[in-house]
Order: structure tokens, then sequence, then C-alpha cells
């Protein structure tokens, strides 16, 4: 346990991460991770993400060693995608009973891992560890140690059980693992001057193959990619590449780092999500390889690739900017997402009206600020129901966010697009760009959203009856009527009255929402709808009143 | 009578079973303003809730205490304490539930002196019923967790006999198990009202996660059985309890209140629904109503049309006990041949399933016997889609979870129309299949006499062949 503790000391320490380096001492010793507060936490353990991090190794058997909830709540929940093997989407869990508890569960775990190899026979084992087990004191490290000289297969442990800290800390914790029991231990067949290793990236819904085709065309060779479509042997042979690109910042930011220190392969940090920032990536791909000594053309060739990729993708999101042109946005998502996604948007003419910077960096804020302005509404915290409000108050109209808060944004009738991992589409690349606009496009654009808007029948009809009355009573006392005018609410979200637009359209003669919308606090969202019909209605009362 | 058996394995490989914990707090789902909390590290929610999000398609209100390694050292009663506090100042709920997972089952805490201490502490909580039920990870399935708390909820906030108030024996109490969807629960309000009867759902998930879009954002459940009505339930002249997991819960009610009850342990198939219909007859004193008699005349038709399908076939199901007996009784009541059935936990019914064997296991046991027996139909919730397509077999899903298909909460089942509706699903996914891979060709007799015959992967190599790769 203590090495353990210390394993995570270690990552806290992570000269290579830019927040970690404007720290104090005593700051840095506490940790990044902010102290979970009981009751209002969201998000996985550090289990679920060492277990992302590495599950997308495709020929690998993924071992849970705990009891069933580990495994058994959560296998095959996400969207990687595998050139070859289905291997690591097979759960294997020792699902430990009462007894193994009482007992230990090293016995059953050393049987797991010889049925595995008899019956699927893997190119290598990762064997998790789990809170439960971590608290009995199984010894995984000697479990796998034993299991790997008996069988003569690598048998690597995971050593982070979910109550260390968070999906970011496991994360680290798996290239932790990487580190000490995999890089480095094999040799390739063969290297080039080109190779390099992409870190941190998963090949969610196979986006990395919107960027491969592009890579290949350059004969820049993926060595290793830790670890979306990865195989045990390129991983165990990822120290012989001459780059390394690290895609997704916030997870495996130690890999790469300690690559550089160990076997001297230099990294940058770089995205391929948006049009700019896939030119980037790919210049200093060539650039960094260059470097090391690749033949110079290779940058003169990247130069055409770019230029024709991005003629071509700028043409393919032309004739959506009309049509997208100052929709606004709401992105929540977190880390390196927000500022690459936000530059995507922006690039395809949407206006955003505030992101989510809950899981950046300082580096990443100050990216956003560049990118979107001084008036950026970054959004630290976010609970559903301020998410609620703004969409319900029509301050976007489209929300980007991971699958947990889609329904906020649907319940409130509002677009909604996937940009986590459990999306169906992919993004990256100039392709995936070019996807991503058609999508957000088919969202804006349904027919659907006005339908929904529409109240039901029996609102209509409430409401058909109510104006039926009101001219009887108006007649009746005009005190009274103008009590009523004042106390109905046309608008929700902001209490606009029916008497404060009314006299409004009538002292201004409006004609159009957008005019009503200018002239009172009416938000014309969700009420656009009743502020039209009032428009065609125009009564007569509402004349006599303001005369 | 079928043999009970468990694998000797030690690796369970692709679980059909999913844990305790989050069958607990499924449980509290169908209470209204409830907020389910999980006390174990946040692992333990994310995943359940994930889980939930997308067989529902719905906002789902999950929370944690959020145990980290030195809290589960010193004991989580700070965390408990914590996690209820900020609930009550943050979700103002009605309710909250809270199930203990495997980590603080470990640990050794006891929960219930904890919310002792709190209530102490904090009297503005004294009136927030606070329902705690242990829920270990390492032990049983996700029916046990539903199981226990529904019994804990009837024994902690139904209220006990009153002299003053009487019973009134139009309300009919309904304890269903969790093996029926949202949609179950709707068709049978249907039912019990065309009775005459007034029927109280514990818990009511049609409430809560039917997928009705509600007026305002709450981040509790919204909507489900009210606190109120559950107190209440001591008045209904009848309990109704669907599946054998519920029984427990029935006999609590019982003893508290003096409330007779019932147990149908299934309601899919013609027999099952002839006994509840004469049974809802005898207790309101009304005839069949006309719908049901006519309802009954589709489903026995349809039973004649579905039969040429459905019959012969030797079906592998992998279920929850409840489920399991439900289904693979229709289906061989039907003229199918239960060939494999696997289920997740221990139950007294599944010996009495119509099969030669019952398999407690996952699964690989699931896929390797289907293969072995060559059978041509496969039931199952979402994770058999691996096995389904290695399989080659018409697959249909049922049970939770069922992640990659749309509309898991309206699934029917019950009742007549229930029944004949599931029937026909089945049956058109037979055929479906049989027109896709199963044409005949000039030389399909054409084969060795005496090979067994595999319809479906008869061109797959032999048995020995795993199809991992």
């Amino acid at each position: 346990m203590s090495s353990l503790a210390a394993r995570v000391q270690d990552i806290f320490n992570e000269p290579g991460c830019a927040k970690n380096g404007s720290k104090s001492e005593a700051e840095r010793r506490n940790g990044c991770t902010k102290q979970l507060r009981p009751g209002s936490a969201a998000g996985g353990c550090a289990f679920d993400g060492a277990k992302v991090a590495l599950q997308p190794f495709t020929d690998v058997a993924h071992l849970v060693h705990g009891p069933i909830a580990c495994e058994g709540n959560s296998w095959d929940n996400r969207g990687a995608a595998s050139s070859g093997s289905d291997l690591w989407r097979t759960a294997f869990t020792t699902d430990l009973s009462e007894t193994d508890i009482v007992f230990g569960g090293e016995k059953r775990l050393c049987k797991s891992i010889k049925e595995i190899i008899d019956k699927y026979d893997p190119s290598a084992i990762f064997v998790y560890q789990t809170c439960i087990p971590a608290m009995i004191g199984d010894d995984i490290n000697a479990v796998c140690k034993a299991a790997s000289r008996r069988f003569s297969k690598p048998v690597i442990p995971i050593n982070s059980p979910g109550f260390v800290g968070s999906k970011n800390l496991g994360n680290k914790l798996a290239g932790e693992a990487l580190l000490d029991y995999v890089i480095g231990t094999r040799e390739p067949d063969y290297t080039t001057p080109y190779d390099i290793n992409l870190i941190g990236e998963y090949n969610l819904s196979g986006e990395l193959w919107q960027v491969k085709p592009l890579l290949d065309e350059l004969g820049v060779r993926i060595l290793c990619c830790i670890s979306g479509d990865g195989k045990y042997r390129e991983v165990a042979s990822s120290h012989r590449a001459r780059a390394s690109m690290l895609v997704c910042s916030k997870s495996m930011i130690n890999v790469a780092r300690k690559m550089e220190q160990r076997y001297g392969i230099p990294f940058f940090e770089g995205s391929f999500y948006g049009i700019q920032d896939s030119s980037e990536s790919l210049r200093q791909i060539a650039r960094l390889l260059v470097e090391r000594g690749a033949p110079t053309d290779l940058l003169g060739r990247t130069e055409t690739v770019i230029a024709r990729e991005e003629a071509w993708a700028w043409g393919a999101i032309e004739p959506y900017k009309p049509r997208i042109e100052g929709k606004k946005a709401l992105l929540v998502t977190g880390g390196v997402k927000s500022w690459s996604v936000v530059a995507a948007l922006q690039e395809a003419g949407l206006e955003l009206v505030g992101t989510s910077v809950k899981k950046s960096t300082k580096e990443d804020k100050e990216r956003i600020k560049e990118l979107m302005g001084h008036e950026a509404h970054m959004i630290e915290d976010m609970t559903p129901r301020e998410m609620y409000e703004i969409l319900k108050g029509a301050k976007a109209d489209i929300m980007l966010s991971g699958g947990k808060s889609q329904f906020v944004a649907l319940k409130a009738a509002v677009p909604w697009l996937d940009i986590n991992q459990e999306r169906c589409h992919a993004y990256m690349g100039y392709v995936g760009m070019v996807k991503l606009v058609e999508q957000i496009d088919n969202s804006l654009s349904s027919p659907m959203w006005k339908q929904l808007r529409r109240p039901a029948p029996w609102e209509a009809l409430a409401k058909a009856m109510e104006q039926m009355q009101s001219p009887a009573t108006a007649l009746a006392d005009p005190a009274l009527a103008e009590e009523s005018r004042r106390a109905r609410k046309i608008c929700m979200c902001n209490k606009v009255d029916l008497g404060t637009i009314e006299d409004a359209i009538y002292a201004h003669r409006l004609r159009s929402v957008e005019a009503v919308r200018e002239h009172t606090n009416a938000v014309g969202g969700c009420c656009q709808r009743r502020i039209e019909d009032i428009l065609a209605s125009e009564p007569s009362a509402m004349r006599q009143a303001a005369e | 009578m079928a043999i009970v058996t468990a694998p000797t394995k030690a690796c369970a490989v692709n679980p059909l079973k999913m844990s305790q914990p989050i069958g607990g707090a499924f449980a509290f789902m169908g209470l209204g303003g409830a907020m389910p909390l999980l006390h174990g590290s946040q692992g333990c929610t994310s995943f359940g809730l994930t889980l939930f999000v997308r067989h529902f398609k719905e906002a789902v209100p999950l929370q944690t205490t959020a145990m980290s390694e030195v809290t589960t050292v010193l004991g989580g009663y700070e965390n408990l304490e914590q996690a209820v506090l900020n609930i009550y100042k943050r979700a103002k709920p009605k309710i909250i539930g809270i199930c203990s997972t495997g980590v603080t089952e470990t640990n050794g805490d006891d929960v219930d002196a904890y919310l002792k201490l709190i209530r102490s502490k904090h009297p503005q909580l004294a009136k927030l019923p606070l329902v705690y039920v242990s829920t270990p990870d390492f032990k049983g399935a996700f029916q046990d967790g539903w199981e226990k708390a529904v019994a804990r909820i009837v024994e902690v906030l139904v209220d006990g006999p009153n002299a003053s108030r009487l019973r009134d024996p139009s309300r009919v109490n309904v304890l269903p198990g969790c093996h029926l969807t949202p949609g179950d629960l709707d068709e049978l309000r249907v039912i019990l009202e065309d009775f005459g009867l007034s029927p109280s759902f514990l818990p009511d998930l049609a409430g809560s996660l039917d997928g009705h879009i509600p007026d305002e954002f709450t981040p509790t459940t919204i909507g489900g059985i009210g606190v109120g009505e559950i107190a209440d339930m001591g008045r209904a002249g009848w309990t109704i309890a669907i599946g054998a997991q519920m029984r427990r819960a029935a006999e609590v009610m019982q003893a508290k209140t003096g409330v007779p009850f019932r147990v149908f342990e299934r309601l899919c198939g013609l027999c099952p629904n002839d006994e509840f219909m004469t049974f809802l007859s005898e207790i309101s004193g009304r005839p069949i109503p006309l719908k049901y008699r006519r309802q009954r005349s589709q489903l026995a038709d349809a039973m004649l049309d579905a039969h040429f399908h459905i019959g012969g076939r030797k079906l592998a199901i992998g279920a929850e006990p409840d489920l399991l007996l439900d289904l693979s009784d229709m289906l061989s009541e039907m003229g199918a041949q239960v060939t494999v059935a696997v289920t997740t936990t221990q139950s007294e019914v599944i010996e009495r399933i119509q099969t030669k064997e019952v398999i407690i296991g996952d699964l690989e046991d699931l896929e390797d016997l289907a293969k072995e027996r060559c059978c041509d139909l496969l039931i199952t919730h979402s994770h058999g889609r691996q096995a389904a397509a290695r399989l080659k077999v018409p697959f249909y899903r049922a049970g939770f979870p069922i992640f990659d298909r749309l509309g898991a909460g309206h699934q029917l089942s019950v009742g007549y129309r229930g029944t004949r509706h599931l029937i026909f699903e089945i049956a058109n996914l037979v055929i479906a299949h049989r027109d896709k891979n199963d044409q005949p060709t000039p030389d399909r007799w054409r084969t060795a006499r005496g090979l067994p015959l595999c319809p479906g992967y008869r061109s797959s190599a032999g048995a020995t062949e795993r199809s991992v790769a």
C-alpha cells in the first residue's frame, strides 16, 4: 500500500503539468484532485480511469480482480474500435464472493489467469486491482509476477483501486504501469525515421482512422497508439519511436514525459479536433521527425497535404455556414476538449455563449480566452439546474456535452450533440470536423423542435377559453381587466406579463417577436409562440387600455 | 424439475450478473422525489449511473458518499453525514435511500447507528425519511438488491394498523419485481382500474423512468410513489406481489398491517393471466370486462400464428430468476425447448423452470452451451450481443440493461396484450433471421447423413474453434 501511496504522490508531482508548476510546494503535496464532496460528486473512480485508458488495447485480456460491481456493471460500455482482435470486449472478472474476502482472493486470481490463458491465449493479461482486494491485502503485484514466470506470458498488474482518487488519477496510474512493466520490453521488427507514438488517443468510434490515411500518405508510421486500436507488441516496442504526440493532455502526460526522459523521444501536445488544430498537429509531427533525422522533404510534403485538406474542408463547410452562423452554443466538457472544440466550432461560424472549464488546466483556460475573447463565459462548475435554466431561457441554441448531461438539454427541448466518449460519430481530423458541422446543422435545423415546443392541445384550449372570457370582463370592469393583464405572465423565464408586452407592441407599433424582445425583457425563447399569438390577435382591449 | 448447478471456474467471463447495490438503488428510483445514495467509492455510483442512463435514456438521480482510501480506513461516518446533509441542502429530496457497497461492508460500517447519530446531531432532518438497506457487492445480484430494498421500504415507511382509519377494499397494493418495465406497470394500472380498483405501485418506476418530459427540472426522481401514499398502504384490501422476489416484501406488509397478499410468479402467457383476471374479478366483485375477453382471444390467435415459428426452437436464455421463469415458461408453453438456461442468483423458482438444468453462471456459459447444443434462439440482456453475433442466431433483448436499442422502458410482457406483443416480436425476429440467413439452396440437403444440423452456423468449423479473435 505504501508503494501505491508513493506512486500517487509521484504522479501529483508531475513537472510536465503546467497547472502543477504554478502551485506552491504545500499545494502540490495535497495533490491535484479536489477533495470530493460526498453527496454532490460526479465522475468515475481511479479504477474506472485505469480501465478506460488501457482497455482499447485490443489483443489483451483485461481481468478485473474484484466483486461483480466493478466489471459486471461496466463492461462493454466504450465505443473504441479495433482493426483486429475483439478480445478487449470480452469481460473477465474474479467476481469475488464473501468467502474470497474472508480467506483472500489471491488463489482465485491465480486460477483465473490460468483459465484465461488456457481458453483464450491472449498476448498479455492486464490485472486490475479494485478497492476490496486492496483492503484485504491481496498482493496482485506478487501474483502477476509469479504468473508471468509460470505461464511465460506478460501478466501486468494495474494497481489503481477505485478509492485512491479520481478517474484522471487512474489514467495516470495506468500509464505508470505501462512504463514499469511494458514499454521497452520488446523490439520492433523494423524501424523507420518516420515512426511516431500517439499517446492518450483512444480511437473512439474509430476516429483515429479519419487521420491515419493522411499519416500513411506522408509515410509517417504509427509505431504505437496508447491505447486506441493498440496491440501489446506495439506498446512494448514503443520506445523506438522518433517522436510522440500527446493527444489528450490530461490523461497521460506522465507517459510522454517519462518516455522523453528515458528514451529521448521528444513530444508535443496537440489535437486533431478542428481544422487548424489538425494542420498544426501534422506540422509538429513533421517538424519533430525532421529534427530527429527524417529527410527534410517531409516538411514540404506535409504542407501540400495540409493545403489540400484545408481547402477541401473549408469548401465542405461553406454550404452550412449561412445556416449555422450566429447560432449560440453551450459547451460542457472537460480539459483539452474545451479549447480544441471551441476553435472548431468557431470555424463553423457558431457563437459560443459558454464553456465549462472544470477539468481544464490554466493553460487550457488561457487558450480559451485567446479564442473566445475576454467576454468568454467560463463556467467552473455547472449544476444541471443551471444548465437547464440557460437552455430553457433560450440563451443557447444547442448544447454540446457528454452523455450524462444530455437529458438536461433534451428535456428542455433544446438540440444536443454528444462530444464525449459514448458518441457514435467520429469527429477527428478534417473529415471529422465536416461531420461535426453536418451533425450540428442536422440537429439545429430539425423541424421536430418546433413541434415539440408547441403547447399541448389542452393548454391551447385553456388559453382560448381565457381569451373568450377576458373581453367580457374588460367591458365589465377596466380595472379588473388591467389587473388580469398584469397578472398573466407571458415570458416565464424573465417574468414579463401580458400587459407590458401589449403596451410595448402598441406604443412602438411592433410587428415581430424580435422587436418585442428588443423593447421588453421577454426572452422570446419558450414564449416565442405566445408572443406571436399576441401579435396576431392585437385585441382592441389592449388599445383601449393603452390609450 | 431442473437441477441447479454452478460452474466451478474461478474467472467469470462476460458477466450476466450485476451488483446488489444498484438493484437496491433502482428500487428507490420508483419513489417520488427520491435520491438514492450508494455508500461506497465514487466509481460504484458512476458505473451504476452510466448503466441506468444507457438503459432508460433518461437523467437518473444517484449519488455517492465518495469514500476514499483514508475514509475507508477511518470509517465512513463523516462521509455519510456530509452526503446526507449535502443532498438535503442541494436536491431537497423527499426521501434518501441508502445502499451499502462492498467497500463499506468489508470495513464494517454500522450505517443504522450512523443514521441515528446523524439524526440526533441534525434536528432539521427529523422529517426526512432515510431508508438504509445493506447490499454488499460480493453477495447476491441485482434482483436481490431490489428485493431487499422494497422489503425494507415497507418495513420503514408503511404505517402500522390504525383503528381510526378504515380499510378500503377498492385499494390494492402492487409490489412489482424488478423485471417489470415502466410500460408493464402502465399496462397493469389500466387493467386494475378497469376492474374499478385503485392501485398503489411500490416502487412505481412508471412514474419516474417512463421517459416523460417534466415541467421543471428536478435533481431527484421526477415521479414515482409518494412517501405519504406508501405510509397509507396498510389501508388496502389486498397486496399483489409480482414475481417470487416480492414475496418477502408482501410478507412484511402483511405482518405489519394485516393486508393479505397473493404472489403471481408470472404475468406473461395465457394461463397466468387467466389466473390473474379471475383473481381480480373475485376481489373486485366485478365480471372480467369485455375488453379483456377480446384480448384473450387475440392472444390465443397470436399463439396460433406464432407457434409455427417459435415451436421447436431451441432456446438459450440468460436472465435473473423471475424473468427467466416468466419468459422461458411462456415460450416452452408455445412449444420451444428451453435448452440452456443461465441465471444470476439463487431463488426458489429456478428449480421449477421447465428445463433439465439451470446454471448460475455467466454469458460465457450461455454461449458455450448454446453452441454445443445447437440453440437457435437467444434471449438475454444487451451484453449478449457479442455472443449473438458469434452464434449467428436470432437474439431477443430482455432484462436489464438494454443499451443498444431504444424503448427499453416500454417493452411489454404482462397481460394478454403484452404477451401477444412479445410473441409477435420474438416470432418476427425468427422470421427475419430465417429470411436473411436460411434461404434454401439446391445444395442445402447435400450434407452427410447423421451429422447434427446446427442451422445458422452450419458452415462454421468444428466446435473447438473459438471465435473470440
